[in-house]
């Protein structure tokens, strides 16, 4: 019988024959922490005297409080550093970027299996690796031992089609996609992006769908390896890494879905949650207070492009706290040997050091009672960013971009 | 025997126990802010026994393990939810969380509970009925019998498993 990519991922990694429902204990090929969880998976790790016998293979990052605002934030973080040292584990301190930024600049490779203590390491299926979230207790037994306990997912095939409008891209279509699945619509399940319009995605963009996998509860959201991911791999100086991953023609789906993006317009996720989707016309106009531009989801170089490029040449308007937040220091360099950062100061833009920022609601730009936030990152949840009093809407960069311009969410393609 | 404590759908991690307080590492602590924004008298009020009940896909959003933790922490017998989001019902059963997967249409706020894991069934004494309840898959089974993940984990280190 065929395999889908995460049976064919999942069944290498644990030496047998795996399909969708088995339950099967897998070896991992890398281990990722923030530090947000981090404290509580090394609490487990030290209560229990357990060895980190994976050590070689866990990375930990400073990025949800970069650098500290509080004390005990800054104890944490001192905790996690000495441990990485003591075990011998790689640690990267505040300013170097966002967790999935930085294992995707360095590490992930197609066919992998890797875990992480946040609920976004789904992002690294954009690769053709398989990649999920985890809980600090089952992070701190996979440090332990190198593997952990997986439960194969079913698959749903999503297949999209056609061209994308001028100022329409991969943070709309997954909105889009979302917004039909429902938060909660594929649960426990593996998504799978198929389709000509897949196949022509740039990297930063399957990163932006992969990253929102979660937000329909799938365990994760997965690109076969192609041309495009060769050439990736081959850029960040790892190119004898590239193999491909696909699925088996006759691989068995759950659920089959199809999507054409001829006539897709910009889309906005509504508060309070994801799917809670509406085309950019339905809520054109709705006064915003602060937009941000990073995270995880859309914090990157062509992220940064685009904003500059609407940017250039007009202001932020004066009512408009704007801010953006580089995902790593290296799109941040890159950003500004291109003119990117100096487009965004000069309209009157707050640029963040790298790192997860307002998105946590832990510091750096929380919002008032009753503001609106427009932002580019993957949840709108009552009080996400530190205040159940306020209101975030969810968009592309480029939707982030021109609301900042006009005060209130408005549709990118006329600066486009 | 307690009583029910009745959510609806989506209940994520963020309502759960919000992300400033990722910081408290005591569980007793963190269940002081358990449902903060949404029902904050509910940290004070909830007793030991009682119940946590919701909708489809509770505790959905981020891979926090602070969210069972301080709900543990707060002495409930169990949440009961139609659905849960993956990552939360495996750190769960990991941290020894009772999560368990039936139909709440039946449940209100404020009746009386009483759980039979033998029989796999959730009592409401104050409807007079019985609502059977589905069992975990066995693997899973087997973390809750060993007593979470941990015990699990050492269990295979000492080639048992």
């Amino acid at each position: 019988m065929g395999k889908t990519i995460a049976e064919k991922i999942l069944s290498e990694k644990s030496g047998k024959d795996a399909y969708a429902g088995d339950i099967v204990i897998a070896k991992v090929d890398r281990i990722a922490l923030q530090d947000g969880t981090a404290p509580l998976a090394i609490r487990q790790v030290e209560k229990l005297g357990l060895e980190v016998k994976a050590a070689k293979i866990t990375h930990f990052f400073v990025d949800h409080a970069a650098p500290s605002p509080r004390k005990e934030l800054s104890n944490d973080q001192k905790l996690i550093k000495e441990f990485a040292e003591k075990v011998g584990a790689e640690f990267n301190k505040p300013g170097e970027g966002i967790i999935h930024q930085l294992m995707v600049e360095r590490y992930v490779n197609p066919g992998d299996l890797i875990v992480g203590a946040d609920s976004h390491t789904c992002t690294y299926g954009a690769l053709g690796a398989f990649s999920t979230g985890m809980g600090s207790t089952d992070i701190a037994i996979a440090m332990a031992l190198g593997k952990n306990w997986f439960r194969v997912p079913e698959s749903f095939r999503i297949v999209v089609e056609g061209e994308f409008q001028k100022g329409v891209f991969a943070k709309d279509l997954i909105l889009w996609i979302i917004g039909e699945l429902g938060v909660d619509g594929a649960t426990y399940k593996a998504l799978e992006f198929h389709g000509e319009t897949i196949d022509k995605l740039d990297i930063d963009s399957r990163l932006t769908m992969a990253n929102m996998a979660i937000e329909c509860g799938a365990k994760a959201g997965l690109f076969k390896s192609d041309e495009v991911t060769r050439k990736f791999l081959i850029e960040r100086g790892r190119g004898e890494k590239f193999r491909e991953i696909k699925p088996d023609e006759d691989a068995e789906y759950e659920k089959e879905m199809y999507f054409d993006v001829s006539d897709l317009t910009p889309i906005v996720a509504k508060p309070h949650q994801v799917d809670n989707t509406a085309r950019i016309e339905e809520v054109e106009g709705t006064k915003v207070d602060q937009v941000f531009v990073g995270t995880c989801t859309n914090g990157r170089l062509s992220d940064l492009e685009v904003v500059a490029r609407i940017l250039k040449g007009r202001t932020v308007h004066k009512d408009v706290r704007l801010l953006v937040a580089p995902a790593s220091r290296e799109v941040y360099m890159k950003a500004l040997e291109k003119g990117y950062i100096q487009e965004i100061i000069k309209a009157g833009g707050v640029v963040l050091p790298p790192g997860c920022g307002p998105c946590v609601g832990i510091h750096l730009g929380i919002l008032a009672d009753g503001e609106v936030c427009l932002s580019t990152q993957n949840r709108n949840f009552k009080g996400r960013m530190g205040n159940p009093n306020s209101e975030i809407y969810l968009s592309s960069p480029a939707t982030a971009a021109a609301s900042a311009i006009e005060g209130k969410i408005a549709d990118p393609r006329k600066y486009l | 025997m307690g009583r029910a404590w009745k959510f609806g759908d989506n209940v994520d991690t963020d309502v759960i126990i919000q992300g400033k307080y990722l910081v408290i590492n005591d569980p007793k602590e963190l269940a002081k802010h358990v449902f903060e924004n949404v029902r904050p008298e509910f940290a004070k009020e909830v007793k030991k026994g009682d119940f946590v009940v919701a909708g489809e896909n509770f505790g959905c959003g981020s891979s926090r393990e602070h969210a069972p933790l301080a709900l543990k922490a707060t002495g409930i017998e169990a949440v009961l939810a139609k659905s849960f989001a993956r990552i939360f019902f495996r750190n769960s059963v990991n941290i020894g969380l009772r999560v368990i997967e039936c139909d709440t249409s039946k449940i209100d706020d404020g009746d009386e509970l009483e759980i039979d894991y033998d029989k796999g069934v959730i009592i409401n004494k104050t409807k007079g009925i019985e609502l059977p309840f589905k069992k975990p898959p066995e693997f899973v089974e087997e973390i809750m019998r060993r007593g979470g993940l941990v015990n699990f984990a050492r269990a295979i280190l000492r080639g048992e498993i």
